[in-house]
């Protein structure tokens, strides 16, 4: 296989192409956004909560690479009907591996934006406070 | 008597030699080394530029023969490093055409040159009712220290707008002086992501004009083209020696002599001292005292090898190589209908090309791309109120140099097409 074909295997291009779960939700519990400042990727994720604290909605939007866009879509339909607080802290392996690609360290960004913003949209909805190594003013997530 | 129509014989005597970059490339390892198997087509010089074995060889020799800390010990070896480093500021100092030498003051880099003059100038000369003037198209090192010290002094923060074409409106200027006392000019020579060569010298006399000050981020222009501060006309000016071939970590500031002596320092400590006393401290002479601790020794003697090189190569003629590859970029990526490019025609400018392939991210291009052996810069280019001018978040950036060659054009086109035919 190409190292075309490894990075931007079919899954990815088409999720890329015919986003999931695109555009933000209106109501919404929360909204966040996150920007990776290398190379401008921007990514909002809005969440809505149902009963028993279960992802019932998730809606995103946003402009960027290929990696970063399409993360964030599988993301979307994967945490759907999940229990919130098991998502906020979902370690960044599991979205990796539903993406099976080789990442670079820079691509890595890309491919984890998506999941940071949406792990500060459900601390949002619920009222948790931000994980220590985010700092305590963060309002937006900048992946530097 | 007057020479046939169309030809100029003092014109025919100083035509710069041409450059051969074939013959140049041979300087340089890395056209060796081979990337997914292929050569690598490297247009990413305006972010730094590859190194000649000449400057390599100049700083293992320095090391191995003539290193010790300067200005110190009165042993041999310290007297070499010190005539070394020294003999590195007088290349510096040439190659900026520096009345003196003791206006090069040596620096990590352009940033910090220009960090330094914000600071050390900057806290103490401005205040509220001042205005600090730079550009749409700064880099952020040449912007956000100006933005910060007007800031932190309640001055205010202006920058020239640009036209379509990345070129400065300068008829702006007449909104801008509303704001207040003009103090301070800051502008590229060369910008680093549109390649706009800019009207530094117009600028310089506008701010003359107001009592102002003129700084200079020639980073850019330095490695591409003659530098001369006083036909320029302004008060300082920054350059960086890793972008033209010498190492990363050093750089150089040139001050107009009367404002360094006037200035307080920037960095204190070792060598930038002249006495100390629990009472008072007294400060070194010209550079010396923007020069604490211990310097960036063989790093300077690396910079003045790649001011030897890229003399040698010829300023005039780097700027006609680089020009006839502009031209030829332009031209060809002009024939796709799906590729944007920003920035003015060629010979307004230095030899950046910014571009984007219509539906294709700026990264997944540049991605396609180093797969094909050509290492492009995608991203914002540390210029980010310019991108937000432009109304793109970033753009694929391939930038030339002296060993550049028109076959790694035509490997970045085939490239983009790659990218627009998998992903568009």
């Amino acid at each position: 296989m190409s190292e075309f074909d490894q990075l931007y295997r079919e899954l990815i291009l088409d999720h890329y192409k015919n986003p999931r779960n695109h555009g933000l939700l209106d109501p919404a519990d929360a909204v966040a956004e996150g920007q990776n400042p290398l190379c401008g990727d921007e990514i909002s994720v809005s969440v809505r909560l149902g009963e028993g604290d279960v992802i019932e909605e998730v809606g995103f939007d946003g402009r960027g690479c290929a990696i970063s866009q399409a993360a964030t879509s599988m993301l979307s339909d994967l945490v759907k009907g999940k229990p919130a607080g098991e998502v906020a802290a979902m370690p960044k392996e599991a979205l990796l591996d539903e993406l099976g690609i080789p990442l670079t360290p820079v691509r890595l960004k890309c491919a984890i934006l998506g999941l940071g913003v949406l792990k500060l949209a459900l601390h949002k909805a619920r009222g948790t406070p931000l994980p220590e190594e985010w700092g305590t003013s963060v309002n937006e997530l900048v992946l530097e | 008597m007057p020479g046939a129509p169309g030809y100029d014989g003092a014109m025919a005597v100083t035509t710069p030699k041409k450059l051969d970059a074939s013959r140049l490339r041979a300087d340089f390892a890395v056209f060796d080394e081979l990337v997914n198997g292929k050569p690598v087509a490297f247009l990413d010089s305006a972010a730094s530029a590859q190194k000649p074995r000449q400057v390599l060889d100049a700083m293992r020799d320095f090391y191995e023969h003539s290193y010790a800390n300067v200005h110190r010990g009165v042993y041999r070896l310290a007297e070499r490093a010190t005539a070394g480093y020294e003999g590195a500021r007088g290349k510096v100092a040439g190659f900026v055409n520096a009345p003196s030498e003791r206006e090069i003051v040596f620096t990590r880099g352009a940033t910090e040159a220009l960090n330094l003059v914000a600071y050390a100038w900057g806290l103490d000369n401005l205040g509220p009712g001042d205005v600090v003037v730079v550009t749409d198209l700064e880099h952020h090192s040449s912007f956000v220290p100006w933005q910060y010290v007007a800031g932190r002094t309640g001055a205010a923060f202006k920058a020239i707008p640009i036209d379509e074409h990345g070129e400065l409106q300068l008829d702006a200027l007449e909104e801008i002086e509303r704001a207040g006392t003009i103090k301070v000019v800051a502008c590229n020579l060369v910008s680093n992501t549109l390649g706009t060569v800019n009207p530094v010298r117009d600028l310089a006399s506008w701010a003359h004009e107001r009592g102002a000050i003129m700084v200079v981020d020639a980073a850019q222009a330095a490695p591409h083209r003659p530098l001369d501060v006083q036909a320029l006309g302004c008060d300082f000016l920054a350059l960086s020696s890793h972008k033209m071939c010498g190492p990363s970590g050093i750089g150089a500031l040139w001050g107009r002599r009367e404002i360094l002596e006037a200035m307080s320092p920037f960095n204190l400590g070792g060598e930038m001292i002249r006495s100390v006393s629990m009472e008072r401290t007294t400060w070194n002479e010209l550079p010396y005292k923007f020069e604490a601790g211990t310097p960036a020794i063989a790093e300077a003697v690396g910079f003045g090898a790649a001011v030897d090189y890229v003399l040698e190569a010829g300023l005039a003629a780097i700027e006609e190589h680089e020009r006839a590859l502009v031209e030829y970029a332009l031209g060809r990526l002009g024939e796709v209908p799906w590729i944007s490019t920003y920035g003015p025609v060629p010979e307004r400018r230095a030899g950046i090309v910014s571009l984007n392939v219509d539906g294709v991210h700026p990264h997944d291009v540049a991605q396609v791309l180093d797969w094909e052996g050509v290492a492009v810069r995608a991203g914002h280019h540390c210029t980010q109120p310019l991108m937000t001018k432009l109304g793109v978040a970033a753009t694929v950036r391939a930038s030339f140099y002296l060993y550049s060659i028109p076959e790694e054009v035509d490997r970045l086109v085939d490239g983009l097409h790659k990218a627009k035919t998998s992903l568009g």
